[in-house]
């Protein structure tokens, strides 16, 4: 066990994946010099520019060779910087990549990872600092992970790596920074699709993913009114029903902690599929708790303000518990 | 009149062409000491080295044309004649930015003075300005779009797809590549097989120009012919600004990469010495008169920056305005 930070988990999980995997290669902008969040910082000097191949700005490029390269038995890990920059490229994943294995029935498959910082929270504005994982939702083929910690992000990288199918790895920007204990080698892999009970509790279930986990458990802990199970759910296509189940069976309330915008965010299936399978065993009606649908803005103030705040949580909660009704969003009062 | 307005006018002479230059530079240079003391969030690129290329294209341009630039874009704001305030105000996300704090250092804007929203997305500018060019032709009026952007962003597929179109349709438009050398930490010799991008525009049959970017009177001389050429209807030109930038890509970046001494190289060439020396010599302006300039600016640029950390941030009801156009 070392003690190490999330972006530093990051060149551990592609280090060891390069190091056991001679198929594996790395692909993107500035990666050989760390790139903006140093999370690929000295791979170039360790497995040379065969392995670590800095690219032009053509994201649709190099996507799309990630795909080709992929259906020929490499495994390549393609970085986008930020996850708005695919984009410009987002059919060689979406309708391309993901669309292979069953195109061609079998014959090939796109063993392809692709990493993006998202995220907002650190003021780089609307096009630098959405999730993004709406984007992704819905398309067949693919998978998709959030981590939330170093230890998650070493796990979940080394299974999208190994995973047979492309998987996008969202990398929070404002978690780069995180630290925390982190298990390597084999024993320290997350499979895709497994939730994490972050937290026992009796009064609801907060579903949670990325930052929100964060929010979540600083909501919980900053009250004694009622206890929260949490529960991270580290990949979010395909979303882990069994755990999410177990807990509202046990907890009878749902609350859902999303970072993106309110309209078409993941909650939304979360809650249906809760309500389709434990109706009459709920004791409120599933709460989404989540941003407005409004671009990030830049100014510090409402950027904090248009994330989901712990106190927001909080509030948002105890109001649930208290008239089993779903309290309005606090932007209810500003429609015009 | 709008201020900016009024400040674009000041381009209609050498000296306050100059001027510009100069308050480019200091509101550049301000921005670090902003930024060491809290004011600045997220990402910003400086544009210190470049200042004749947007300045030389600011006083050819009409108001009434339609500029889009990339993130790189406080030089550019400055010229079409957003005031320091409006700049600083947004990098710093007060209520007083020129997009009202809401869009930070790398989306600036002013519609009064044809600055479209400034995009964060390499090559998204392109396509856009195209646009801007259509609806020229279509209304029939001889307003022209000019998209600026970098040698990197020769690379990315908007940039190919558009001249083509831009060519086929023969659209008012010209396209300016802000060659400075660098795409983030790469050299282009890295990422480009060649080395005068302005070559590509003969894939597309279009006219084309390289200009030293570090001339303002060359810039202006090149812009002019392209913009005369739009207007007259011949349609798209792409001129290559040969330039430097005296700082990293953004401010996380030392710049470590930089072959030894081709800094110090292109300071010879340093923009604002050209026009001065060039007005010093035509006996327009004396050492002195530079001297008190740079002051006045100074002096100028530190009340902008009182007046930017007095303002206010944007009100929580600006978050959810202007979404649609049933949220206004
Ligand atoms: C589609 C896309 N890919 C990557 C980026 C990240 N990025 C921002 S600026 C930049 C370099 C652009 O270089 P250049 O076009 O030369 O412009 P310069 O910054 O030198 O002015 C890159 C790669 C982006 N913003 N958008
Ligand atoms: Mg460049």
């Amino acid at each position: 066990m070392t003690v190490m930070r999330t972006r530093q988990a990051v060149i551990q999980a592609l280090s060891d994946e390069l190091e056991s995997d001679p198929t594996v290669f790395l692909m993107g902008e500035d990666i050989g010099s760390g790139g903006p969040f140093k999370a690929t910082e000295g791979l170039i000097e360790k497995f040379g520019e065969e392995r670590v191949i800095d690219t032009p700005i053509s994201e649709m490029a190099f996507l799309g060779a990630g795909v080709g390269a992929a259906a020929m038995g490499m495994r390549p890990v393609v970085e986008m910087m930020f996850i708005e920059f695919i984009g410009v490229a987002l059919d060689q994943l979406t309708t391309q990549g993901a669309f292979y294995r069953y195109l061609s029935r079998g014959a090939y498959e796109v063993p392809l990872t692709i990493r993006a910082a998202a995220g907002a929270g650190l003021g780089f504005g609307c096009q630098h600092s959405q999730i993004l994982d709406q984007w992704f939702r819905g398309n067949a083929g693919i998978s998709l992970v959030i981590p939330s910690s170093p230890q998650s992000m070493y796990g979940l990288l080394r299974s999208a790596i190994r995973s047979n199918d492309p998987v996008v790895v969202l990398e929070h920007k404002a978690l780069y920074g995180e630290r925390g204990e982190v298990v390597t080698g084999e024993a320290g892999i997350i499979p895709i699709g497994k939730a994490n009970v972050v937290s026992q509790g009796t009064d609801v279930t907060i579903v949670a993913i990325g930052s929100t986990v964060h929010t979540a458990r600083a909501a919980m802990e900053s009250q004694s009114e009622w206890s929260a199970e949490i529960i991270d759910l580290q990949t979010l296509i395909p979303w882990d029903k069994e755990t999410v189940m177990k807990s509202v069976a046990k907890t009878g309330r749902l609350v859902v902690v999303e970072e993106s915008s309110y309209s078409g965010g993941w909650g939304t299936e979360i809650s249906s599929e809760v309500v389709s399978q434990l109706w009459g065993q709920l004791k409120a009606p599933p709460h989404r708790i989540t941003s407005p649908d409004a671009p990030i803005p830049y100014a510090q103030e409402l950027e904090k303000r248009y994330l989901p705040s712990p106190e927001y949580v909080v509030s948002q909660i105890t109001a649930l518990l208290k008239t089993g009704k779903c309290p309005a969003p606090w932007w209810e009062g500003f429609k015009s | 009149m709008t201020t900016s307005l009024v400040r674009r006018q000041a381009l209609n002479t050498e000296l306050g062409r100059l001027e510009r230059m100069l308050e480019i530079r200091a509101v550049e240079e301000s921005i670090q000491t902003l930024y060491n003391d809290g004011h600045v969030r997220g990402s910003t690129h400086l544009a210190n080295g470049q200042e004749a290329v947007s300045v030389g294209i600011a006083s050819v341009l009409r108001p009434t044309d339609v500029v889009t630039c990339t993130y790189r874009g406080h030089a550019a704001a400055l010229a079409l004649g957003v005031s320091p305030e409006g700049v600083l105000g947004e990098i710093c996300g007060r209520v007083i930015g020129c997009s009202g704090g809401m869009g930070g250092s790398m989306h600036l804007m002013d519609a009064s003075v044809g600055l479209m929203p400034t995009f964060a997305i390499v090559g998204a500018g392109l396509p856009v300005a195209a646009g801007v060019a259509l609806a020229a032709k279509l209304k029939k009026n001889d307003s022209v779009a000019l998209t600026i952007f970098g040698d990197g962003s020769t690379n990315i597929g908007a940039f190919h797809e558009t001249l083509n179109m831009a060519s086929i349709f023969k659209l008012p438009i010209i396209f300016v590549i802000e060659n400075n050398l660098y795409g983030e930490y790469t050299r282009i010799n890295l990422s480009t097989p060649i080395s005068d991008l302005a070559d590509r525009a003969d894939s597309y049959a279009m006219r084309k120009e390289i200009v030293d970017g570090q001339d303002i009177d060359a810039v202006i001389k090149s812009i002019s012919a392209a913009v005369d050429f739009a207007r007259a209807g011949n349609g798209p030109s792409l001129i290559e600004a040969k330039t430097y930038r005296f700082s990293g890509h953004s401010r996380a970046d030392p710049a470590t990469y930089r072959t030894p001494g081709e800094l110090d190289e292109w300071k010879k060439r340093d923009p604002l010495d050209i026009a001065a020396a060039k007005l010093i010599k035509q006996g327009d302006l004396t050492e002195k008169d530079l001297e008190e300039l740079k002051s006045t600016i100074g002096v100028r640029v530190a009340k902008a920056i009182e007046v930017v950390l007095a303002s206010e941030g944007p009100s929580l009801d600006s978050l959810l305005q202007h979404v649609s156009a049933s949220r206004k």
